[in-house]
């Protein structure tokens, strides 16, 4: 009989939710989860542009095929999710499927999502329910022919999508559990720092081992001791994630956001769960070594002599640079990464670090474009790669020239 | 026609030292607050970063972080019976521009008055005799004592992470330090800098002629700093560009080094550059400003309303826009009635080269305070019975910098161009050194601002007109200190030594400093001050002018930014505490 009703109701429940009905507005516990959650799903990132209304949508993201803009999730009837069900809503997150069956594209992380507990994802729902409806029409696809056809993401979510709620591991903490939980759904932290395939789909076998989206390199966040997160330690996690730096390093670029909107914003007890998480991922022996490039190789000698000149009166004669300031570079796993690419970047554009509360300053990093040609980008970058103990494969001026380019293109 | 904009309960002209950390205080207090800014944005890493900030053609030559004359100047003459002309290129002075104002072209010199130097008149009077001051001297004691601002002094020496070794620790004397200073509850935030070569031989020579060498107190940091806003400062690392300069090493206290990353995550501040304000308006009783007006870098004029207005621009601009808006009585030096431009005065400066014998000093390893420095003859540390003057100095052996283009040291007789002298300047560099004296400036009668009759600015309002000389008793006190430091000079061994002492008349095409100070001094008395001890207007109760040099009753023988900070951080108590409590005067 229970069951017969609990049915009854889960037919009835998409007409009896449309519009703001859902929500229960005096249900204040669920909608300050919700408000949280949308926090740990850092949902204002993509769906709140710079100076417009919070969640009334309109960021472009640059994909590898092309631009999606996120659409308006306030509660405006016409323009945004007020007159979506909550089913309707769940099949988003969990699904990738949005008002009538309509195909999203991966780049609203749904992949991660669907890990989420069908109570978190309401939650969420009721919160958003809550929000001043804005009234603002955005064209969400703006990807070239053939795949601005929706219809493409059943083939792509047979080769790429495993739906399913996040499973316990019963060998593991309660903390750690959590920690995962949150890193593999709400906090989708896959979606960049996991290597993607040639569609564009998450490459599992190594994730979280460092990807690149929207000209910057997400690093290696494994336990990997050279190249990911096994050099930190579990308080200097939990500080990069609360304040945005630590001794060895400074968010900038896209985890700048992630920071401002979503970590520094997290509980004290999620943060360190997140950390347990990512410090216990499986055993993670350090990958092999490279050969560094040698000290008396023209190449390197020609990079320290432009490293006195432009890097060293910051990040100082052997690479100590100073904490929360002048991100380390002796040592450093992201200044070793496989990937150049957001060193290339930060060399030629320069770049800002995160201002939170704790870590105010926000130091940046000047532009050298104008100073450095490529082969000169290449060679400092080749000097840092493989000085004071650090060892990488060098940094091709061919590359540097790609990206000079490429940046050039996207202001 | 003037478009009107909503109204703030803060406007704050000027995002200097003193607008940024009024601006901070404000702020976290919950007020909403605007400041509007004559000059541009200014960031570290985008306008000064370490790749072209050294650049000396550019930043030193042609002066690219000052205010341009034709955007604005003033009028000088030494004399009330000259006529005054306009400043056409600065060169005796350098007055800054833009966000950060003189805190981002200063040297980082933080240096506290005496103690007794806040009571100048009656300590003098006390000491010497009532009758003992010149009759047209007209320093006066400031509204407030020493053990009354000493807390703010180390407020702001803590926001700057101010790097030296105290002398005088809650009264106690500490080896190393200053043993003249004025007590202090805490030690400076950071230790003294490394001192070089020339520096260590002049507290050699400065020991053994009986006198007592410190290190100078800098903001220019000895090692990296958190301050109480959480912002952090980077070390220095001594390239010798401060001075004219910004600083890319994140290591010297700035308003954006020190203030503006905190300030700036307030929702409830914001900020208007390239906007000149030009006028602070009164409602009809001429009693409560309604707010300011200004111009934007489009022409377009604005007024934005406020409850509360802070003049927080350079000494000059503080006390034009006041004579401009009608606040406050304007000084006449014939009568001597009226206040505003009364008491300008300026800093007495002077220098002793030398040409060391084989020695290598290595002179462009050096930051903007970087030195050893003696206090004998400062203030009133010394006797002055019978030597004809008042005042004193310290002095020492700073290097600031030795660039390529200006530092050229020759011996005498070495021709001015050609072979010869390039010959000697590659042989004197290394061995050449300058020690200064940097002298106090009391205030007189005929030493004042007011607006000038005749030359107006691209707006049509009178430019400010400065009087001012050079008087006796100034540089007998210059002669007297150049005399003492060519003494230890001359215990260096020098091969060569010069004394240049302050000679007048007062020239304003040589640059001297930029530490000009009064013209809306603080006071106790409404007859001989603009402002009360509060820093504000008499006259119109929701003005402050909080702590600029323009507060100053006479100029004391040290740099004016550690108390101008310091009062900054005075006012903005004396607003937060008193004000708000009750708008109203607080004197």
């Amino acid at each position: 009989m229970r069951r017969i009703f609990a049915a009854a109701l889960l037919l009835v429940s998409p007409v009896a939710s449309a519009g703001s009905a859902s929500a229960d507005s005096q249900d204040f516990d669920r909608i300050e989860r919700g408000r949280y959650l949308a926090v740990l799903a850092d949902c204002g990132a993509c769906h709140s542009k710079p100076g417009g209304q919070p969640f009334a949508g309109g960021l472009a993201l640059r994909t590898p095929f092309g631009i999606l803009v996120a659409p308006n999730i306030t509660p405006d009837p016409e323009t945004g999710i007020g007159n979506m069900t909550d089913a309707e809503f769940l099949a988003s997150l969990h699904d990738g499927r949005g008002r009538n069956g309509r195909r999203l594209y991966p780049a609203m992380p749904y992949p991660a999502y669907t890990k989420m507990s069908d109570d978190d994802v309401l939650a969420i729902r009721a919160y958003l329910a809550t929000l001043a409806p804005v009234s603002n029409a955005v064209v969400t696809n703006r990807l070239p022919f053939p795949l601005n056809i929706r219809l493409a993401m059943v083939f792509w979510n047979k080769l790429n999508f495993t739906p399913g709620r996040y499973q316990a591991d019963a060998r593991k903490s309660a903390e750690w559990n959590r920690g995962a939980y949150i890193v593999e759904g709400p906090a989708h932290c896959g979606t960049c720092h996991t290597p993607k395939n040639f569609l564009g789909g998450d490459n599992n076998d190594h994730a979280l081992a460092g990807g690149t989206l929207q000209g910057w390199f997400a690093p290696d966040i494994t336990g990997d001791v050279r190249k990911g997160l096994g050099g930190w330690s579990k308080d200097e996690l939990v500080q990069y994630l609360k304040t945005g730096a630590n001794k060895w390093t400074l968010a900038t670029g896209p985890m700048a956001e992630a920071v401002t909107h979503s970590t520094s914003r997290m509980t004290d007890r999620d943060i360190s769960d997140i950390a347990s998480y990512l410090k216990d991922d499986g055993a993670h022996d350090a990958s092999p070594r490279p050969t560094p490039v040698e000290a008396g190789d023209g190449v390197m000698r020609a990079g320290q002599a432009i490293y006195r000149d432009n890097c060293a009166a910051c990040h100082r004669d052997a690479g100590t640079g100073e904490a929360d300031l002048f991100p380390l570079l002796a040592g450093s796993a992201q200044v070793q990464s496989d990937d150049p690419t957001t060193l290339v970047r930060v060399v030629l554009q320069g770049t800002r670090a995160v201002s939170t509360l704790a870590r105010p300053t926000a130091p940046a990093m000047p532009a050298f474009d104008w100073r450095l040609t490529d082969a000169q980008v290449a060679a400092v970058l080749t000097y840092i790669r493989n000085s004071w103990g650090n060892a990488a494969a060098p940094v091709a001026a061919s590359a540097v020239a790609t990206q000079r380019t490429s940046l050039a293109k996207t202001p | 026609m003037a478009r009107k904009l909503p109204p703030k309960d803060v406007v704050i002209i000027g995002l200097g030292w003193t607008g940024s950390i009024l601006g901070y205080e404000l702020a976290k207090a919950g007020l909403d607050v605007v400041a509007i800014e004559r000059g541009p944005w200014r960031d570290t890493a985008s306008d000064f970063p370490p790749a072209y900030a050294q650049d000396e053609l550019r930043y030193a030559i042609r002066l690219d972080l000052f205010l341009r004359p034709e955007q604005q100047t003033l009028t000088f003459r030494n004399k009330m019976n000259e006529t005054a002309l306009p400043i056409r290129s600065f060169s005796g002075f350098l007055p800054g521009n833009g966000v950060g104002g003189a805190g981002v072209h200063w040297n980082g010199q933080t240096w506290r008055f005496l103690p007794t130097d806040f009571n100048i008149r009656s300590h003098l009077e006390q000491r010497y005799g009532a009758d003992a001051l010149p009759a047209d001297m007209t320093i006066q004691d400031w509204p407030l004592s020493y053990d009354e601002i000493e807390p703010y002094y180390d407020r702001f020496e803590k926001l700057c992470g101010t790097s030296g070794k105290a002398g005088n620790l809650k009264g106690v004397k500490q080896p190393g330090g200053n043993p003249f200073e004025g007590w202090r509850s805490a030690e400076y935030p950071t230790p003294p800098l490394k001192q070089g070569l020339g520096a260590t031989l002049f507290a050699e020579a400065a020991r053994k002629t009986g006198h007592m060498p410190f290190p100078q107190p800098a903001s220019n940091l000895s090692e990296a700093y958190t301050n109480p806003l959480g912002v952090k400062l980077g070390q220095c690392t001594y390239c010798g560009f401060c001075e004219r300069f910004g600083c890319g090493n994140y290591s010297k206290a700035s308003p954006q080094t020190s203030v503006l990353p905190a300030l700036l995550r307030f929702p409830n501040f914001s900020a208007q550059t390239e906007s000149e304000v030009t006028k602070i308006n009164l409602d009809s009783t001429g009693k409560r400003a309604t707010g300011v007006s200004y111009v934007d870098s489009s022409g377009q004029e604005w007024e934005q309303p406020a409850d509360l207005v802070l003049v927080c621009a350079f000494s000059f601009f503080n006390v034009r826009l006041l004579l401009l808006s009608g606040i406050g009585k304007p000084y006449d030096a014939q009568t001597g009635q009226g206040v505003v431009g009364r008491n300008y005065a300026y800093q007495t400066t002077s220098s002793v080269d030398l040409i060391l014998k084989d020695k290598i000093l290595n002179p462009f390893i050096a930051t903007g305070a970087h030195g050893m420095i003696i206090d004998d003859y400062n203030g009133d540390n010394f006797d002055h019975t019978g030597l004809g003057f008042f005042g004193g100095g310290y002095m020492g052996f700073g290097q600031t910098n030795a660039r390529p283009i200006e530092t050229r040291p020759v011996p005498k007789g070495t021709p001015k161009w050609g072979a010869q002298w390039k010959k000697a300047t590659a042989e004197t560099y290394q061995r050449a050194c300058s020690l200064a004296t940097h002298g106090s400036s009391y205030s007189y009668k005929d030493c004042y601002l007011d607006l000038d009759p005749t030359y107006k600015d691209r707006l049509g309002r009178p430019l400010m007109r400065m009087t001012f000389d050079f008087h006796d008793n100034e540089l007998k006190m210059s002669a007297f200190l150049t005399d003492r430091l060519a003494e230890i000079g001359k215990a260096m061994d020098p091969a060569e030594i010069t004394a240049h002492p302050r000679q007048g008349p007062y020239n304003s095409t040589i640059y001297q400093t930029t530490h000009n100070t009064g013209g809306t001094v603080m006071g106790t008395d409404p007859s001989t001050s603009v402002l009360n001890r509060y820093c504000q207007s008499w006259d119109v109760h929701n003005v402050f002018v909080p702590g600029g040099a323009s507060v100053f009753p006479q100029n004391h023988g040290y740099n004016p930014t550690d108390t101008v900070g310091a009062l900054a951080y005075w006012t903005a108590d004396a607003i937060l505490q008193r004000y708000l409590r009750n708008p109203g005067p607080l004197g």
